[in-house]
């Protein structure tokens, strides 16, 4: 069994909201063959193990309830490699503008 | 006192909920079977630019630089006709304070939450308007709750929303992420009934008047640089708060003249409420998935009676590629040093187009730019277009498939704008419009007034094409 995560750590919870056969009757087939899917952040208000239901108190003070699935979560989003088919743009124009000159 | 949680309680009691956290009484604004007292609920506000002002004053919010765009204009010059090339200006927005020109649209929802006592506020949006909102209830003291479109149900997050999500946590606001669907709505009216926090809706009049003042600094600032108002001005194009808020900010300036342009980035094809489609379309905002709805039916969103209203404002409306708008963004850093967008850029492209038309003693403003950053960038939106097997070409940006190709252009005379039939858009309005009421109602007269002022027809137009639909 893991180790239980600190009561008062920075962690994120997730819960499912609507089970796919509960989806709103608007919405595509494929998204209605996948549950609505919820995860907040919050501190944890119990020493809690990863996997287990826990309680957090969220930023705006509200407490609330899911299964602990990451503590102090990264973000992760970057920018990743540039991409060959931008790299070449800015010479380009700089050429056009060089090459024309101004006049017109 | 609990109440029922199911979806279908929750929004059985959608009316009520909505209501009570914006503290609009729209019924009160009913005129006819169809019609409303537009003007009246704007006004009712209680907010002239004067007032707005000095709201947004206390927190830096507006007062941004136009910059000239000389270099873009240079650019334009060099494949236009001789003559062609109109002067190109953008209005810096990403000098707000959370960077993009949402924190004018978010500063009277939080005023008026303050105002009323509110414990806090909240809002549906996986945009920049949701960082404007936790910045300035930062400042005003409130607690702060966004709930955001951010993953699919593999789990991948959306760049530029997880960049959004980032950036309201570092504000302090809670954030709940939500799977793709509309049942967000659900969620969101459960944390409005359960925490009583105002509702800083992106379409209530407060967000509507709070971009007016973007339209005024504008047309007044173009005056001083170049002796006139602008002859367009351009609006990325989404939910129709822009090109709303923006004309009324203008004509109140007197720029009465200004032609006022709405451009999306073209996502034909895609559905947004798709699972599937979700992380292949390169674009949070800006696009044809929002714009087509809203200007044909404004009135689908968490407030009854929508104050964005962007089909009496726009003069034209156009389209441009996915591929198109991250080559101007690529062009507005390396030719003029700022790094910007890329959703805001739409208007950009289409500028670059629109400026060709036109003689060089014209001028084109571009309404906004937005910040840059991790997530919130063409390398993030391309690499995970990539990873989702859509290709990425340099090519004709006409061979631009929206879901399955992107294609950069390979000159700058490529860039086009596709203009939308706004006839086609106006009946398609004016048909939704009917549909909103039942069969056995009649239109009145005042209905007939209030469709013209909708489409920017008049009534001999309104009834030649609501004669057939019933």
């Amino acid at each position: 069994m893991a180790e239980p995560l600190a009561k008062g750590t920075w962690v994120e919870i997730h819960r499912i909201v609507l089970a796919p056969g509960e989806r709103a009757p608007q919405v595509p087939e494929d998204t209605r063959l996948v549950p609505l899917e919820m995860r907040v952040k919050g501190f944890l208000l119990e020493a809690t193990a990863l996997g287990e239901e826990a309680e957090i108190e969220t930023p705006a003070g509200r407490r609330l309830r899911g299964n602990l699935v990451e503590a102090n979560p990264a973000y992760t989003h970057g920018f990743g490699p540039p991409i060959p088919e931008l790299s070449t743009i800015g010479g380009a124009v700089r050429r056009i503008l060089r090459e024309w000159g101004g006049e017109g | 006192m609990s109440r029922e949680s199911s979806y279908q309680a929750v929004m059985g009691r959608r009316a009520e909920i909505v209501q009570r956290s914006v503290g609009i009484d729209y019924e009160r604004y009913t005129t006819g079977a169809i019609a409303f007292d537009y003007e009246g609920l704007l006004a009712d506000t209680g907010y002239d630019l004067e007032a707005i002002r000095a709201v947004q004053g206390r927190t830096a919010v507006g007062r941004t630089p136009l910059v000239e765009l000389e270099n873009i204009t240079a650019l334009v010059r060099s494949f236009a006709a001789p003559g062609k090339g109109a002067r190109i200006f953008v209005k810096d927005e990403a000098a707000n304070p959370s960077g993009s020109f949402k924190d004018r649209r978010a500063s009277l929802s939080v005023e008026e939450a303050k105002k009323r006592g509110s414990p806090g506020v909240a809002a549906a949006t996986s945009g920049n308007f949701g960082a404007a909102v936790a910045s300035q209830a930062a400042k005003a003291g409130l607690r702060c709750i966004i709930v955001q479109e951010a993953f699919d149900s593999q789990g991948i997050a959306q760049p530029e929303i997880a960049e959004k999500t980032r950036a309201c946590e570092a504000y302090g606001a809670e954030v709940i992420r939500l799977s793709v669907g509309p049942e967000l709505f659900y969620v969101f009216l459960r944390v409005l009934e359960t925490t009583g926090y105002f509702n800083a809706s992106l379409y209530t009049p407060f967000s509507i008047v709070g971009i007016e003042t973007l339209g005024h600094e504008l047309a007044e600032q173009l005056r001083e640089r170049t002796g006139c108002f602008p002859d367009v001005v351009i609006a990325t194009h989404a939910g129709g708060v822009d090109v709303t808020g923006t004309t009324r900010g203008l004509r109140a300036a007197g720029a009465d003249r200004t032609t006022m342009i709405a451009a999306s980035v073209d996502l034909s094809g895609l559905h947004m409420a798709s699972d599937h489609d979700f992380n292949r379309k390169s674009f949070t905002t800006g696009h044809t998935g929002f714009s087509m709805p809203f200007t044909t039916w404004p009135d689908r969103t968490d407030v009854p009676r929508n104050a964005a209203r962007p089909l009496r404002y726009m003069e034209r409306f156009v389209t441009v590629t996915q591929g198109e708008v991250f080559y101007a963004t690529q062009v507005l850093a390396e030719l003029e040093g700022l790094e910007r967008g890329p959703a805001g850029n739409t208007s950009l492209a289409a500028a670059i187009a629109i400026a060709r038309e036109l003689e060089q003693d014209r001028t084109v403003v571009v309404q906004e730019t937005e910040y840059t950053g991790a997530g919130k960038h063409p390398l993030a939106q391309l690499n995970l277009a990539k990873r989702m097997g859509i290709e990425v070409v340099r090519g004709n940006p006409r061979d631009n498939v929206p879901g399955k190709k992107i294609v950069i252009p390979e000159h700058p005379s490529q860039i086009a704008v596709a203009d939308v039939d706004l006839d086609r858009v106006r009946r398609s309005y004016l048909r939704n419009a009917l549909d909103s009421v039942p069969e056995e109602v009649q239109l009145t007269d005042i209905d007939l007034e209030f469709l013209a002022a909708e489409t920017r027809t008049d009534r001999t137009y309104v009834r030649e094409h609501t004669d057939g639909l019933r």
